[in-house]
């Protein structure tokens, strides 16, 4: 294996969607052709990314290290590990269905469209290979700017407020993560990120620290109370949009904390748990609530996403409570594999239902849950894919929702009785307002004209949610290959996070 | 006391940007004025090929292996002068070549605006290699007449003349200031020798030199457009024609940096912790007002007034940290900077026509669906002067953060960094009119030049140094070792 695996994953998708651009919505065919070739082939490039992974280790692979920047030490260095590598496969895996998704929906500017998804891919696998912090930082804001564009250029009526009100949320959160990057690249005198986890920082830095990147990362997440932009941005933006950013970029956060806050800063971490506790349970307490009022579909599936991704920061923090409470590690890495689960499976799940609404609304155009009612009767066979996302979404067991929620629940339990209960409310609210959707929206008569006259899933949308079904049930059924390439590396971040950073 | 170099051409050579441009600007001078109405053209292209005639040669003359003074230490060769006038000589060369069809297509195409561009060039070459306070003063003099000048030439156009009488008053108080502050030294230390002036300043500082320093800060202040010296600089912006707005804003700042960078960080170097600390309340204060005030702009040239302001905060703070890697954050921000504002008016220049001027933001509504590329264009130097990757001015930005973390100023990192968020918001004001927004109206259609081209190139060279910074930084960090 000499190819550059990781840097093909990241500029051929770029590569084609400027090759895209050029050829313009006058060419949109091959432009289309084009972009889905790209996507194709940047999965099926992932594959060997899967096999050739040796699961024994935590250590880096497929890594890559070429001189970038010699002025400042920050050098372009890919790899790799046991948690990076279902992200990047999860992104290589969701940009072919948005692809097609998009294939004759937009007719507006349907050249940058497609661009804007290639381009993005490219970056975001970036963001999860780059091992230096300042080439994950390039990543990690370049890409803000496709997506500024898809929300605002194909989204929906409040779509300039929305697409402004994303950008400087999450820009105004990596900029301080930036001020802490450069911190400790003065102490550290270079930018690679494993400098930055075997550097010695006092306690008092490390709360700075941790603050800072607790700022970008909650944004990113999104965590109660920084959660505000989310909703607006899903409701706007068009459905490949909503797609990429519950599938992928909300997971940018959780591998945020699990690849910066926890071993950079471990003692803060430590002593800061709680806050992130409190707030991930808030996200899944209060935000489940809100989501049971939401009239709109795409509102209630984005009030969904924040919830579930409470999750993913309580998986990853828990591990400190569990290390107080039974006095060792034993459970630990339940969290964090928790964790990691429920971001794989939500970003399936969530992909999905934004694809299901993006469904509906290509016929009705209407994203109001009022707007429909027995949909099961004119949609037969969409009505049981958005049954079965939906009820992975509640955590059914045998879909992937339920692995990543009974792993977390599991190791809540281990660490506090309360944290457990509170968090167990999310079968009850999950249930709650996911189901409550599926009855008005699926079951029942028939609502209205509108829902009379709808045609049953294309080819081509049966394809899309087809192959998401199939990946959530697999997980669901059978998590053990996920579980297995993951298990080295959080073994190793559950060591990093608690072993103690402070000079003695 | 007799010479003690003889003026033999070794000795003179490394001045040989000066000498060239002195003798370019009486040719061009008097060719324009035989070349007659009918024969127009000929000045641009001459002076075109002026500069690549002068780049050459200050390549094969200009180069020193190491520092050297000439003129009995008045003048001072090195390589970090050698590369501003490089930039000098590319910088205008593109200036002029972005304003040919604007000046053509209002029938204001004159040789004394490229005459003029000349002699401003020479004066930040003498602002470039002074070594003295009277070579500074000289030379920020010639500079500073020769734009009143330029500001002024469009004469039936009344806005631009105010400006330039604005400019005129106002900048005159600042050279009087900064004369005042340097005789002050001059008197206390008794040497006008920016080398030997640093011996001269005893420990502790006498209250003089400190009140002298207080004039010199002011001067540059003002120059700058550093709040509150800025008044000046949002009308003149507005005022002028909009090619020489593009010019007031990027050539001279060349001259700015070398300003600040032989005065006070090597005249003045023993006074620096006071100069310093004059500049810190300076600093914040243009970068709040200056990001604060562009939010409420509706003209876009004035907007972008005001988003220099905002970045000269940025180089200021690059001078604030004291520390050569500081000054070459400093140098590095101000070459991007420049490259980014060219290529901003550059747009501007081509989204106006005849009896139309695109300055306004609402010109700038849907943009897009008349003119794909230049909004692309206007796309990414927005981008990138806001400080967001892959484009070269997150580099410049990241630079001066790293040296104010590597001084400790804290406060001014988060200050900087609160100051970049906000000015994100107006930079994305402006995509989000191209794209987002549908055109008001029916506006004219964009000139279609070859100028393109070169617009193109510039984006390209703005994306080219975002993803790989590594060759110009370390131009720059080599420059200060």
């Amino acid at each position: 294996m000499d190819l550059p695996l990781l840097s093909i994953l990241i500029w051929l998708p770029i590569a084609a969607g400027v090759a895209v651009l050029v050829l313009g919505d006058r060419n949109i065919i091959a432009g289309r052709w084009l972009a889905l070739a790209a996507s194709v082939v940047t999965l099926v490039l992932a594959v060997p990314l899967w096999s050739h992974f040796d699961t024994g280790t935590a250590a880096f692979q497929f890594g890559e290290l070429h001189r970038w920047i010699p002025a400042f030490h920050a050098d372009y260095r890919l790899g790799v590990d046991g948690i990076s590598l279902p992200l990047v496969a999860l992104t290589a895996f969701m940009t072919v269905p948005v692809v097609i998704a998009g294939w004759r929906v937009i007719e507006k500017r349907p050249a940058q469209y497609f661009a804007a998804f290639l381009i993005m891919e490219g970056l975001m696998i970036g963001v999860f290979a780059a091992l230096d912090s300042l080439l994950f930082y390039f990543f990690w804001e370049a890409m803000l700017i496709p997506m500024f564009l898809i929300i605002g250029i194909w989204g929906g009526p409040r779509r300039v407020y929305a697409t402004l009100k994303f950008f400087l949320y999450t820009f105004l959160g990596s900029v301080f993560m930036l001020v802490a990057l450069i911190y400790m690249y003065v102490k550290a005198g270079d930018y690679s990120i494993a400098s930055f986890q075997s550097l010695p920082l006092t306690l008092v830095e490390q709360r700075w620290i941790f603050l800072a990147f607790l700022l970008a990362f909650a944004v990113k997440v999104p965590m109660w109370p920084v959660h505000t932009w989310l909703p607006d941005a899903h409701v706007e933006a068009p459905t490949g949009g909503s797609v990429i950013l519950a599938a992928i970029m909300l997971k940018m956060g959780g591998y945020g904390f699990l690849r910066f806050s926890l071993p950079i800063a471990p003692d803060a971490s430590r002593e800061l748990d709680l806050l992130v506790i409190a707030l991930s349970l808030v996200a899944v307490i209060y935000i489940g609530f809100v989501a049971l009022v939401q009239q709109d579909m795409k509102k209630l599936i984005a009030y969904s996403s924040i919830a579930h991704m409470g999750f993913v920061t309580l998986g990853a923090f828990i591990v400190y409570a569990i290390l107080t409470n039974t006095g060792g590690l034993q459970g630990a890495a339940l969290g964090m594999d928790g964790a990691m689960v429920q971001m794989i499976s939500h970003g399936l799940v969530s992909g999905a239902l934004f694809l299901c609404v993006g469904v509906l609304y290509d016929r009705v155009h209407s994203r109001e849950i009022a707007a429909y009612g027995g949909v099961v009767n004119t949609m037969p066979k969409f009505a049981v894919l958005m049954v079965l996302f939906c009820l992975a979404n509640t955590g059914l067991p045998g879909t992937s929702g339920f692995v990543g929620e009974f792993l977390v629940i599991l190791a809540s339990f281990k660490a506090s009785f309360w944290y457990a209960l509170l968090a167990g409310t999310t079968l009850v609210l999950g249930a709650a307002y996911t189901l409550w959707l599926v009855k008005r929206v699926v079951f029942g008569p028939v609502a209205n004209e509108n829902v009379a006259h709808l045609k049953d899933l294309d080819g081509r949308e049966s394809l899309v949610l087809g192959a998401l079904a199939i990946a959530v049930l697999v997980i669901g059924v059978w998590p053990a290959p996920l579980l297995n390439v993951m298990e080295a590396s959080v073994r190793h971040l559950v060591d990093q996070a608690v072993a103690s950073k402070i000079p003695l | 006391m007799p010479f003690a170099n003889p003026l033999t051409w070794a000795n003179i050579a490394p001045a040989v940007g000066e000498m060239y441009l002195t003798f370019a600007v009486c040719a061009i001078l008097m060719v324009d004025v035989f070349a007659g109405e009918r024969r127009r053209g000929l000045t641009p292209t001459l002076t075109l090929v002026a500069l690549v005639i002068g780049a050459a040669l200050q390549l094969q003359f200009g180069a020193v292996r190491e520092r050297v003074t000439l003129f009995d230490g008045m003048f001072v060769a090195d390589e970090l002068g050698q590369v501003l006038k490089l930039a000098g000589y590319l910088f205008l060369a593109v200036t002029l070549l972005y304003s040919r069809s604007y000046l053509e297509s209002r029938n204001i195409l004159r040789g004394e605006y490229y005459v003029l561009m000349l002699s401003a060039l020479l004066g930040i070459f003498v602002v470039v290699s002074a070594n003295s306070l009277l070579t500074v003063y000289i030379g920020v003099e010639l500079l500073a007449l020769s734009v009143y000048a330029i500001v002024a030439f469009d004469r039936e156009n009344p806005i631009a003349t105010e400006s330039a009488i604005k400019y005129f008053v106002l900048s005159a108080m600042a050279s009087g200031a900064l004369l005042y502050g340097m005789s002050m030294i001059y008197g206390l230390t008794g040497t006008l020798e920016l080398d030997a002036i640093g011996a001269h300043l005893a420990s502790p500082m006498p209250l003089g030199v400190i009140l002298g320093l207080v004039f010199i800060v002011v001067a540059i202040a003002f120059k700058l457009g550093v709040v509150p010296f800025h008044m000046w600089l949002p009308d003149v912006y507005q005022g002028a024609p909009t090619c020489v707005t593009l010019f007031v804003s990027t050539v001279p700042q060349i001259a700015y940096f070398s300003l600040v960078l032989r005065l006070l960080t090597h005249g003045l170097d023993g006074a620096m912790q006071a100069w310093s600390q004059m500049l810190i309340p300076l600093a914040v204060l243009t970068l709040v007002v200056g990001n604060i005030v562009a939010i409420v702009q509706t003209n876009l040239k004035r907007m972008l007034a005001y988003s220099t302001i905002g970045n000269v905060g940025f180089i200021v703070l690059g001078f604030i940290t004291g520390t050569p890697a500081g000054y070459s954050a400093a140098l590095y921000y101000t070459l991007v900077y420049v490259l980014m504002v060219l290529g901003s008016f550059g747009v501007i220049l081509l989204a106006s026509r005849t009896g139309f001027e695109a300055d306004e933001l609402e010109h700038y509504k849907g943009l897009y669906s008349r003119d794909p590329l230049l909004a692309l264009i206007m796309l990414v130097l927005m981008f990138s002067t806001a400080g967001v990757p892959p484009f070269v001015g997150f580099w410049a930005k990241l630079r001066i953060f790293q040296e104010l973390w590597a001084t400790h100023h804290v406060w001014l990192v988060v200050i900087a960094a609160a100051a970049s968020v906000i000015g994100v918001f107006y930079y994305l004001r402006v995509v989000k009119l191209m794209y987002f927004d549908a055109p008001a109206g029916e506006l004219p259609a964009t000139a279609r030049s070859s100028v393109r081209w070169a617009l193109g190139i510039n984006a390209l060279a703005v994306i080219a140094l975002g993803v790989l910074p590594g060759p110009l930084l370390d131009l720059c960090a080599r420059l200060f070792k």
